[in-house]
């Protein structure tokens, strides 16, 4: 059964829309092409979770937001986010849709780097963005999401590190949904040409625990040969956004991309992550930690394709149920033929913290050549009544030897984190989210 | 004060329906040490764990006290704040916890809120610990047990005693998977423990600890009982000449649980 997704957003509208922010054309031309084939396209079907009867449908487009001269000037809830002794020298700030800061070094600069909001990127640097949006790692006809993500597209940002290149200090995105209707149909674009390496780190948020609103995210991040790409992000999301958040990764011979995502939104959320290692001894490490409250569903898959020869995979799933929410945890390793000697690891693991709430691990292996190492583990439990013995017979209360288990649980992505403020922040959010 | 009284009185224990322990009668003051001995399976470990209130463990029968407070009416975290401490034979591993992490919980854990022991202090007692037994200063970054050879876990158990200092600490097997090097390191440092205001229970199988760790009593366990009781020399006297004399002194035949005279 098809659920009719009526839009309240047409060709003239998204027409206006492109003219407004000053677009290419070839970039009008592909949004309104994809709002034709939103109409005919399917939604996405992930893997045991029925997403039918969740908003897609209901928001409001588009919003400004007021810009600041300082970071000071940001309203108390964002600098949290900022280390207060260590200002980010590479820092965007996207209120609503609009830029509220940005900052570049100017020795980035200078070499070459480019860190800016989307529309700005399509504005000043139209043929490079040309070149990877929605080519190599998301397709606009993959789904009606999709589609829509790219009719739509309202924010974003763009990142592009130049052959040679080395980012030694992070790039930091915080995209904040401030207006409780406004939906973000982000498109995060991430390039590192050869031999280049670079830091990206990206929070969302909002605070719509009432109205409803849909976030619609879509990350490419393409690393070239022997480009090395750390990727951080925490999704924050309030009870009333329903997310689609699609991240996804390319890498060529040589190349790495490390993920490491804390989704801990708190309305129904699809979080798909999927890296294709295109290229002979590509690498990708995809660790995701999640906690899941209230009554919210989630469903989190998990890919990673080996083509290239001795390329290697590794993804991590941690997630954290309380109350009756549930989560799919799918973990999928898949080698194609001809990826000789490719590796293929996975480890899902589900913490259940109540009665109410379901969580599901899958693991799936799907291998199509034979001199290859594959492994996978996985296991849905409560909090082992061993470990919790062992640190109350130090004195420790249940409480405290509990919360020390579950924040243990969750390390493996909140240590990864680059920046110490974003680390300290995803913590806050555990400990507000468990407890 | 001279350091606290553990009575343990007429113990049995069963663990999945299975009684193991059948009245073991035992009394730990502080200044002592104290070591039961005795052949595998007859119920030393049951002993540490019970004491301890480990969850698979029942207790039947019989009373522990901690002067005079009732240990079995608390949870474990309260017998820990109690006093009392085990270092366990298989202690877990919480993997994303660091040591140092852990150790500063379990301190603070004892001491009254909003007075945590100060960063600084916590980490000079950590170090000059770590210096004393031997461990390599990162082992405090590393995660608790998480993939720490047997050896490191015994040390790992003895550097959470001496920073904890309970009243009474019962050792399970800390000997075993040390070697002999490791085994003088440990034992230096439970001997710097030995005080009025110390007691502790050392449970082994071998009289090889004892070399090192003089006890004051020594008691002989079979069958889920304290079957014999003495001094160092009957540690000694076991080392020479094994167990067999006691169970024919006994009448015994087989010295394991389940079994009776």
């Amino acid at each position: 059964m098809t659920v009719v997704t009526k839009l309240p957003y047409d060709k003239d509208y998204i027409d206006q829309f492109s003219k407004d922010k000053n677009e290419p054309e070839w970039m009008r031309n592909f949004r309104l092409q994809a709002l034709e084939q939103a109409e005919s396209l399917n939604m996405p079907e992930p893997d045991k979770t029925k997403i039918g009867r969740w908003n897609f449908s209901k928001f409001k487009h588009t919003a400004t937001g007021e810009a600041v001269t300082a970071l000071e000037d940001l309203p108390s809830e964002l600098q949290d986010f900022f280390d207060a002794d260590k200002k980010p020298e590479n820092l965007l700030v996207q209120r609503n849709h609009s830029v509220a800061y940005a900052s570049l070094s100017d020795d980035l600069k200078e070499k070459g780097v480019i860190f800016t909001d989307i529309f700005t990127a399509l504005r000043e640097h139209g043929d490079l963005v040309k070149k990877y949006y929605m080519q190599d790692a998301v397709s606009m006809d993959e789904h009606r999401l999709t589609a829509l993500h790219a009719a739509l597209m309202n924010g974003g940002a763009f990142v592009y590190v130049p052959k040679n290149v080395q980012v030694d200090v992070p790039l930091q995105a915080i995209f904040w949904q401030e207006d409780p209707e406004v939906s973000m149909f982000n498109h995060v674009l991430v390039v590192a040409e050869e031999n280049s390496s670079l830091t990206y780190v990206e929070n969302y948020l909002s605070h719509n625990d009432n109205e409803e609103t849909v976030a619609n995210v879509v990350a490419e991040v393409i690393a070239k040969e022997n480009a090395n790409i750390d990727f951080g992000g925490v999704d924050n999301f309030a009870a009333g956004t329903t997310a689609y958040n699609n991240r996804r990764g390319v890498a060529y011979r040589d190349g790495v991309i490390d993920w490491a995502l804390g989704a801990m939104n708190d309305g129904n959320t699809v979080n798909e992550n999927i890296t294709h290692l295109i290229g002979d001894n590509s690498v990708s490490n995809a660790k995701t930690v999640s906690v899941g409250r209230g009554k919210q569903t989630q469903n989190f898959t998990a890919k990673i394709v080996n083509h290239g020869l001795d390329s290697d995979g590794y993804i991590l799933q941690h997630g954290v149920m309380k109350e009756q929410a549930s989560a799919i945890f799918n973990g999928i390793g898949k080698i194609e033929h001809g990826a000789t000697r490719a590796n293929a690891e996975q480890e899902s693991r589900v913490l259940m913290l109540s009665e109410k709430a379901r969580g599901d691990a899958n693991p799936i292996l799907l291998i199509d050549e034979d001199d290859v190492t594959a492994g996978h583990a996985a296991s849905v439990g409560r909090v082992d009544p061993m470990q919790l013995y062992y640190l109350m017979s130090r004195g420790i209360t249940e409480e405290e030897a509990e919360r020390l288990i579950i924040h243990g649980f969750l390390a493996p992505v909140v240590n990864q984190l680059p920046i110490e403020s974003v680390k300290q922040q995803l913590t806050q959010i555990i400990e507000r989210k468990v407890y | 004060m001279a350091g606290s009284t553990l009575e343990i009185k007429n113990l049995h224990v069963t663990i999945e329906d299975k009684e193991i322990l059948k009245g073991v009668d035992l009394t730990i003051k502080g200044g002592e040490f104290h070591a039961v001995m005795g052949p595998n399976g007859t119920g030393k470990s049951t002993l540490a764990s019970a004491v301890m209130g480990h969850p698979k463990y029942e207790i039947t029968e019989g009373s522990i006290h901690l002067d005079g407070e009732d240990v079995l009416e608390m949870e474990v975290d309260e017998r820990a704040r109690a006093g009392l401490f085990l270092a366990m034979q298989y202690p877990s591993e919480i993997s994303g916890v660091t040591t140092s992490d852990f150790l500063r919980s379990a301190i603070n854990a004892k001491r009254e809120e909003g007075d945590e022991i100060p960063l600084m202090k916590f980490i000079k007692e950590m170090d000059s610990t770590l210096d004393a037994l031997e461990i390599d200063k990162n082992m405090a970054q590393r995660y608790l047990n998480e993939g720490f050879s047997g050896g490191e876990k015994k040390r790992n158990e003895i550097l959470q005693l001496m920073l904890l200092k309970p009243e009474i600490a019962i050792l399970d097997e800390i000997d075993s998977g040390l070697d002999i090097d490791a085994l003088k390191i440990v034992s230096k440092g439970i001997n710097q423990m030995r005080s009025e205001n110390f007691g502790c229970l050392i449970i082994t199988h071998y009289q090889r600890l004892l070399n090192y760790i003089e006890p004051d009593y020594v008691h002989v366990m079979m069958q889920g009982r304290i079957v014999k009781s003495g001094g160092p020399e009957l540690a000694q006297r076991l080392e020479a000449e094994g167990y067999e004399w006691i169970k024919e002194e006994l009448g015994i035949e087989d010295e394991t649980v389940g079994q009776n005279a």
